[in-house]
């Protein structure tokens, strides 16, 4: 072995080793494994109930959460702002709905959820004119922009929006009309998870057999070869799969509005856009593979809530394995964003 | 309008000393030609650190189980970015991700979820004789904790190691060219991961500055971000030490404005002053960006 591979070896390892000693330790302080065990499969997909109503409606904004990220690192742009955009689509989402209270729902249901993918988009613009016009790094400049939609939802449901006694931090819940339908009344499944799906098979079609995605994928290869040799437009393509990205998550956020919470409130994604990122590379990067990836987080996540409510387990120890498993990706596969370039000086 | 002037000020110098500590570190770690994203983990954990610190052994034990903690964030990522050669920018945002997650979980195992009935030894201010008494910019300047003294001092200590010692002569010519640095003697990766541990303690040593002198309690995701402000507040000080002094500055007045803004009577929603040292960030990030020219290898993996 090589000292690369055996420094590979050694990372896996050392990974298991904090997932395990977290695991150990919280076995130690007086949680009961075995019942924590039991309620992560159970929740996960225990029953049909189970695997419909936790895991695949929890899947669905990570499915379109990952396919946003995954768009965009295909571009070579690192859009972590998932999150961000997730929120902006989720309040835009909620204002329509509320706004055309009265109005038929083949009216409503499509015009909130574009309104909420077209505030994605609007979020996303501002970090891709930012890195075409200023060369500002996206990777602070959405992160950044994550904390001011955060604000700015914390600003909406207290008060432009805050429901009418002005009680609880939230909005009004939206008229059925600018609901999701469910998949019949005993599951909480509901058409967002068919949508979630269909995008990534648009997505897949689009970059795998159009014009269009072939300068995707050239240009977040090898940009340097992208322009030169195939006279392609970099930053356009880098730009509109910004757009394209932010459109996806703010889809996600209208989605998970008009199909579970019916109602904009603080905490309305628990870092959805953060583990997009180990949903798409897990994926590859590949919008197929994103529905089978964010299925699999959709359901270590159910299965942590259960946890947390049955056994007491942080559901925040999630972050921990996602973020474990990233590494572990990285170390196996060395995939790239920078330095994939050869020199062009 | 002077009666606001002296809290305005005191409130920028707290503000303005964790992200100067974190900056001064991410400075040198990328004029070394490394770009660590994990910044933010790395501030967690020395908060958290901190906490452990502060609960068993006082302030003093508070900053150094907060370095130590800094330093094994940063030597986690040193081993992805200069040993895995791995992607320094998704390897930053797991490793933000991982001790998100692993302070949250440690957190609420040991001090229960609620964490209320915490009470943790704290560093007060420390008043320079005379000086303190100044009007205005007494209790701004010399009536702050330790800590932000130290973070003064750095800057020049750190210009003057960077620009006049072979040492700091070194470190530029890694982030300029390796290849040179390489030939001419240079142990490239050694003094990478040197200046990612210097990094990590300094970002570790920011983190407990948050919990023992200033929050006075650990929370889940108690940094909020500063690891980025401070990532920003190193390109808009143009890869400087004085640069980033004075960066750390402005964004510190720009957290304290609110005091200022709201002492005059400016009726604004909370969130608007939440907001805004972000959105100056973005803003002064378009302002200086394209103008500024960061360290020729920055973040590029292949040659460690």
């Amino acid at each position: 072995m090589t000292s690369v591979d055996r420094s590979r070896v050694a990372v896996v390892v050392a990974l298991a080793v904090i997932v395990g000693a977290t695991c150990a330790l919280l076995s130690a302080t007086g949680f009961d494994v075995g019942r924590a065990v039991t309620a992560l499969v159970g929740g996960a997909g225990g029953s049909w109930f189970a695997f419909g109503s936790g895991t695949l409606v929890r899947a669905t904004p990570l499915i379109m959460t990952g396919l946003a990220v995954a768009i965009a690192f295909r571009a070579g742009v690192f859009n972590i702002g998932a999150d961000g955009q997730f929120l902006l689509g989720a309040s835009v989402a909620a204002a329509t709905g509320l706004a055309l209270r009265g109005a038929p729902a083949f009216f409503v249901l499509p015009a909130a959820l574009l309104a909420g993918l077209a505030a994605g988009a609007a979020w996303a613009g501002i970090a891709a004119m930012l890195r075409a016009r200023f060369h500002v790094l996206e990777v602070i400049s959405t992160i950044l922009l994550n904390f001011v939609a955060a604000s700015l939802v914390s600003y909406v449901v207290r008060g432009p929006l805050q429901e009418p006694t002005h009680i609880y931090p939230q909005t009004e819940s939206i008229p059925i009309a600018a609901q999701l339908p469910r998949f019949g009344s005993a599951t909480r499944l509901h058409l967002g998870f068919v949508l979630a799906v269909g995008s990534c098979v648009l997505a897949w079609w689009i970059v795998r057999y159009t014009a269009g995605g072939f300068r995707l994928r050239v240009a977040g290869a090898n940009p340097h070869a992208a322009s030169v040799a195939a006279r392609i437009d970099v930053t356009r393509v880098t730009t509109t799969a910004f757009l394209v990205s932010g459109a996806a998550a703010g889809l996600a956020g209208a989605i998970e509005v008009c199909g579970v919470t019916y109602a904009l409130y603080e905490n309305i994604s628990p870092g959805y856009g953060y583990t997009a990122i180990a949903v798409a590379l897990l994926a590859r990067n590949n919008a197929l593979g994103v529905i089978f990836t964010g299925v699999a987080f959709g359901a270590l996540e159910a299965g942590a809530t259960a946890m947390q409510r049955d056994a007491g387990v942080p559901s925040v120890l999630v972050a921990v394995v996602e973020a474990a498993l990233i590494l572990a990706l990285v170390a196996i596969e060395r995939i790239r964003l920078i330095g994939a370039t050869p020199e062009s000086a | 309008m002077s009666d606001s002037l002296a809290p305005f000020l005191e409130a920028t110098v707290r503000t303005a000393t964790p992200l100067l500590l974190a900056a001064t570190g991410e400075l040198v770690v990328e004029r070394s030609g490394v770009i660590n994203i994990g910044l933010e983990g790395v501030l967690l954990g020395g908060a958290f650190g901190a906490l452990i610190g502060a609960t068993h052994a006082g302030v003093s034990g508070a900053y150094v189980s907060a370095v130590v903690c800094g330093v094994a964030v940063a030597a986690l990522f040193a081993i992805f970015a200069l040993w895995i050669r791995a992607d320094q920018i998704i390897t930053g945002t797991a490793i933000s991700l991982l001790a998100l997650g692993l302070t949250g979980t440690l957190y609420r195992v040991l001090y229960g979820a609620t964490g209320a009935a915490l009470s943790i030894p704290t560093s007060g201010p420390l008043h320079i004789k005379g000086l303190a008494s100044l009007p205005i910019v007494g209790t701004a300047l010399f009536a702050q904790p330790p800590v932000t003294y130290l973070a003064f001092m750095l800057v020049p200590m750190v210009w003057w190691w960077m620009y006049r010692t072979h040492a700091g002569l070194a470190l530029r010519a890694t982030g300029e060219s390796p290849a040179a640095a390489l030939a001419a003697g240079v142990r490239v990766r050694r003094v990478r991961c040197a200046a990612i541990l210097f990094g990590g303690a300094l970002g570790g040593l920011a983190g407990g500055t948050l919990v023992v002198a200033q929050a006075g309690t650990f929370a889940e995701g108690l940094s909020a971000g500063r690891g980025f402000i401070a990532i920003a507040i190193v390109v808009l000080g143009r890869w400087h030490p004085l640069g980033v002094a004075i960066a750390a500055c402005i964004f510190g007045a720009a957290s304290a404005l609110q005091y200022l803004l709201q002492a005059v009577g400016l009726d604004m929603p909370y969130q608007f002053f939440l907001a805004l040292p972000y959105l100056l960030t973005l803003i002064a990030l378009a302002g200086v960006a394209g103008r500024v020219r960061p360290p020729a290898k920055l973040a590029r993996a292949d040659d460690a």
